[in-house]
């Protein structure tokens, strides 16, 4: 049990991504609003750049700007943090595309509620 | 929206946010920040604009012609800066082999051309951030 | 109902995910595998190849400028993207409201 416990202790952020991983799913599956449904996959997105930094990140270590004429010191992994911003970069253009996509059923159907566009279209729901 | 406190606050604040993020932009390759994090700064300082002035008076300050230039510029002053390399006998986006200005590190006005991609960045960032939400609030 | 079973879904799916990823080396340890000899290499000659001291845009802006490129491009797109939904049946609109009357 106390090895149990250290090695939770010992991976937490990439337990506190895993539940936001999970959160942003259940967001996504459960809820019927279009626009809950783009904030679930939104925190999906924020818990895999959450999972990527802490790969990265070392106990004691600094930001990765070279200390110029100083002591050698400890310093992060740069190329995680590197990658994710490719990752912010999609995830803000998915986002406005889906915003985009959502406005134009508003003006097609009047609701953004999922069931209500089903409904509308042949009577099927999804629940 | 006419509140008057709203207005003057943003009307005092948005040129000291825009200063910042022009600041992070040219201090990319000194310290924290760089292109993404300065132009997202500038953007959303024209999104406060926006937010408290209105869609129109927005538009009027930078019309959409200007963003898209702006946006289309970043873009082939990236590329172009991408082909000096090849043209001065280097690779694509080569920077030490080719000879650019390096100077000593740590200074503004160094590392070749890590600074004019930065800036680059930064402009097509802002842009796109004020294109969209432009785009997507515009009614009608 | 239908609430019940993704709880419980999405629960096993946690409790695997929470599993395998103990399995892996400890958060922030030096000897973690993804500190390898690339990481060292961009810390070690970052200055001597690029004169600049902040690595990451050493990395974003010389060692990978060209996926950089495509990064941006991937903006451009999403702008493309999100005009072509929203302006363009606007115009077409127009036009069939200005056939009809």
């Amino acid at each position: 049990m106390v090895e149990f416990i250290r090695s939770i202790v010992e991976h937490i952020n990439y337990v506190a991504s895993v539940a936001l991983f999970i959160i942003g799913l259940y967001t996504v599956l459960t809820h019927s609003n279009l626009l809950k449904k783009v904030i679930g996959i939104n925190i999906m997105e924020t818990s895999i750049f959450l999972f990527f930094v802490s790969i990265g990140y070392v106990h004691d270590g600094s930001a990765p700007i070279i200390n110029l004429g100083g002591d050698r010191v400890i310093y992060v992994n740069p190329l995680p943090s590197a990658l994710i911003l490719t990752g912010i970069v999609v995830a803000v253009s998915i986002t406005a595309y889906s915003l985009s996509l959502i406005i134009k059923l508003y003006e097609a159907y009047g609701t953004i509620d999922l069931n209500e566009i089903m409904e509308i279209r042949g009577g099927r729901t999804n629940e | 929206m006419d509140d008057l406190i709203v207005k003057t606050i943003t009307r005092l604040i948005v040129p000291f946010i825009q200063v910042y993020g022009i600041f992070i932009i040219l201090h990319g390759h000194i310290s924290p920040g760089g292109g993404f994090s300065g132009g997202a700064v500038l953007g959303s300082s024209m999104i406060l604009f926006t937010l408290s002035y209105g869609l129109t008076d927005a538009t009027k300050k930078l019309p959409h012609k200007v963003t898209g230039v702006l946006e289309s510029g970043g873009i082939i002053w990236y590329i172009l800066l991408g082909l000096m390399g090849i043209l001065l006998g280097g690779k694509f986006l080569s920077n030490k082999e080719v000879g650019f200005f390096m100077g000593q590190a740590g200074e503004i006005l160094s590392a070749g051309i890590i600074p004019l991609i930065t800036v680059a960045i930064g402009i097509k960032v802002a842009s796109t951030v004020i294109t969209l939400f432009h785009t997507i609030i515009e009614e009608d | 109902m239908k609430k019940g079973l993704f709880i419980i879904v999405l629960s096993g799916l946690f409790l695997l995910l929470v599993a395998s990823i103990l399995q892996m080396p400890s958060l922030g340890s030096i000897e973690n595998p993804s500190y390898n000899e690339t990481a060292v290499y961009y810390l070690e000659n970052a200055v001597e190849d690029t004169h600049a001291p902040n690595a990451i845009a050493a990395i974003i802006t010389d060692y990978r400028a060209f996926d950089t490129l495509g990064e941006t491009t991937v903006l451009f797109t999403s702008i493309a993207a999100v005009i072509s939904v929203l302006k363009i049946s606007h115009h077409s609109k127009n036009k069939g409201d200005k056939a009809n009357g």
